[in-house]
């Protein structure tokens, strides 16, 4: 499974404000790639812009050699590029199990006309999904709770069930936006050995934007620094780290 | 077997619907009367309950398809009566009903094509944006009638008159089984899903792969289908239908059985349905004060039960294991 997303001097401009300027990286499929910058960087925009909320005034975004600007949401992520949110955006109406399912959604063989005729091809069908939800849900332990409502679950269960949710599209990239966010030590400790798990798991490549030095650093096999929009330093953990410009970045300059 | 529970109940509600059909001369008229009232409401209130309560897209304008639908099958059933009696072969019972299944068909297929042009271009727009783009679009219909040729297929202010009474009481249940059958399996399958995924959150929904914009317009044009059925049966069961009565009073009666019967609850507001028919038959003696004590209901129901009726117990839908 080969997952390789290039951006290629991507610029987006809010009026007068360039949030994202000139930004220039790449993905490679399997990698596990950090984002970080300060508050207001423009890490969740960019994120937005892989996903075709936001349009770029220019420069290019193509994932396995195909455009990602002018394609709706939806139609992104049926290519394979799946979302997890900075802040959690479950169905809320729905259970545990049927969030999964509206994901399942995107895979079925058969449209509605299947669901009104309901003849034997259909049960097989749904059968075929409620099987595939309940092992990614048991994977994730959270198969107990497959009836209750998403809402009452507690914060660490709601942030995996996103991440169920979103690796039920199959998905080639992942996006995580501040998984580690509201969470406690242990909790962090939990999930960047989930993070890891998901890799190796679904063979996937993931992309994660925190702001958590311990969960970035600790995880990471590549990290890209924004600042203003601007891309300030990339790579591994320890480059980093000792870069002049991030550390001023984060601490300020005498 | 217990898989096709859907169907069965489905066949088993028409089997009832014409055994009760053919002893209707048995009956007493008034209150078989009120039976096709509920029965016509029930068809209205479940689906609009597609648009506003699974899909939830704020939808005012029922009462327009349902006009679409009236006139739509009127118009057939008055200007092309002999043709139609000679394309179903005869005046017998069976080609009569053919023929009205027909009207009653084009009639919905109307309503369904208006809600797809109306639903395109403004189920962009949110809340109560999309309110007031269906609250137009069912006065833009109502005025349009209004202003026609007295002497036209449409027959202007004064409406048409000298609808043959086809509706009965098989008619009614008939296509109010279907109705029931076709939006609670729409909704309770995988695909269905993506209904309340869009209304719960769209933003979520449509990183999830869900083209929102074609589950908001299936919900529209669906529900705008059954609303154009329902306008048929009215004007088939009335005999004069007029542009006057698919005010927006009209629009705002369905939402309210919506309301009251939960948002997103099918059997909820079958309940309403039954309930709010039935009441308003009570009310008519005191017809002025009718909206007064709908208003009243409404807000009651808002604070004390705002799920609804009954939400726990659903059409079609998985039991939790105990």
């Amino acid at each position: 499974m080969s997952a390789e997303l290039n951006l290629d001097k991507v610029t987006i401009q809010f009026g007068g404000l360039k949030a994202v300027s000139d930004l220039t990286f790449s993905i490679k499929s399997g990698e596990l790639l950090g984002l970080i910058g300060p508050n207001g960087a423009g890490k969740t925009t960019i994120f937005n812009l892989i996903t075709g909320v936001y349009q770029p005034t220019s420069g290019s975004i193509t994932f396995n050699g195909i455009s990602i600007p002018g394609h709706k949401p939806s139609q992104i992520t049926r290519l394979g590029i799946a979302r997890t949110f900075q802040n959690i955006r479950l169905f809320g109406s729905l259970n545990v199990f049927d969030n999964v399912r509206a994901a399942m959604m995107m895979h079925l063989q058969h449209g509605i006309a299947h669901a009104l005729v309901r003849g034997p091809a259909f049960h097989v069908e749904e059968a075929a999904i409620e099987a595939e939800i309940l092992d990614l849900l048991d994977i994730f332990k959270l198969a107990k709770r497959r009836d209750e409502n998403s809402r009452s679950l507690n914060y660490g269960d709601q942030r995996r069930l996103e991440i169920v949710r979103a690796l039920a599209t199959k998905p080639k990239l992942l996006l995580l936006d501040e998984p580690a966010a509201g969470m406690n030590p242990t909790e962090k400790d939990e999930l960047m050995e989930l993070i890891h798990f998901i890799r190796e798991k679904f063979d996937i490549a993931i992309m994660l934007v925190e702001h958590d030095m311990k969960v970035v650093m600790g995880i990471c096999q590549r990290i890209v620094v924004v600042e203003y929009g601007i891309k300030i330093a990339e790579g591994t953990p320890e480059q980093v780290k000792q870069d002049p410009k991030v550390i001023a970045a984060y601490l300020g300059t005498e | 077997m217990k898989k096709y529970l859907a169907q069965i109940a489905l066949f088993a509600a028409l089997a009832i619907s014409l055994g009760i059909s053919l002893l209707s001369d048995y009956l007493d008229a008034y209150y078989l009367d009120i039976a096709l009232n509920v029965g016509i409401n029930i068809i209205l209130a479940v689906s609009l309950n597609l648009v506003n309560g699974h899909t939830g897209q704020f939808s005012l304008g029922h009462a327009g398809f349902m006009a679409v639908g009236a006139y739509g099958s009127s118009i057939v059933t008055l200007e092309m009566g002999s043709a139609m009696t000679r394309i179903f072969g005869g005046s017998g019972v069976f080609a009569d009903s053919l023929a009205f299944l027909f009207a009653l068909l084009i009639g919905g297929g109307f309503a369904a094509m208006f809600g797809w042009l109306v639903g395109v271009p403004s189920l962009r727009l949110r809340g109560d944006y999309l309110a007031i783009v269906t609250l137009g679009f069912n006065e833009i219909i109502r005025v349009i009638l209004q202003n026609t040729s007295g002497d036209g297929p449409f027959g202007g202010a004064l409406g048409l008159r000298g609808i043959l009474p086809h509706t009965n009481f098989f008619w009614v249940f008939c296509v109010a089984a279907v109705c029931i059958y076709v939006v609670a399996s729409m909704v309770n399958s995988t695909y269905g899903r993506g209904f309340l995924a869009v209304r719960d959150d769209e933003v979520a929904a449509e990183s999830m792969g869900i083209n929102t914009v074609r589950y908001k317009v299936l919900a529209f044009v669906t529900g705008a289908f059954f609303a154009g059925l329902a306008g048929g049966l009215y004007a088939h069961l009335r005999t004069t239908i007029s542009p006057e009565g698919f005010n927006f009073l009209k629009s705002f009666d369905i939402v309210v059985i919506v309301i009251l019967g939960g948002m997103g609850s099918t059997t909820g507001v079958v309940v309403a349905a039954i309930l709010l028919t039935v009441l308003n038959e009570f009310l008519r003696d005191f017809e002025q004060y009718r909206m007064i004590i709908f208003s009243l209901l409404l807000i009651i129901m808002m604070i004390v039960r705002p799920q609804g009726l009954i939400p726990s117990v659903e059409f079609l839908k998985r039991r939790k294991k105990a």
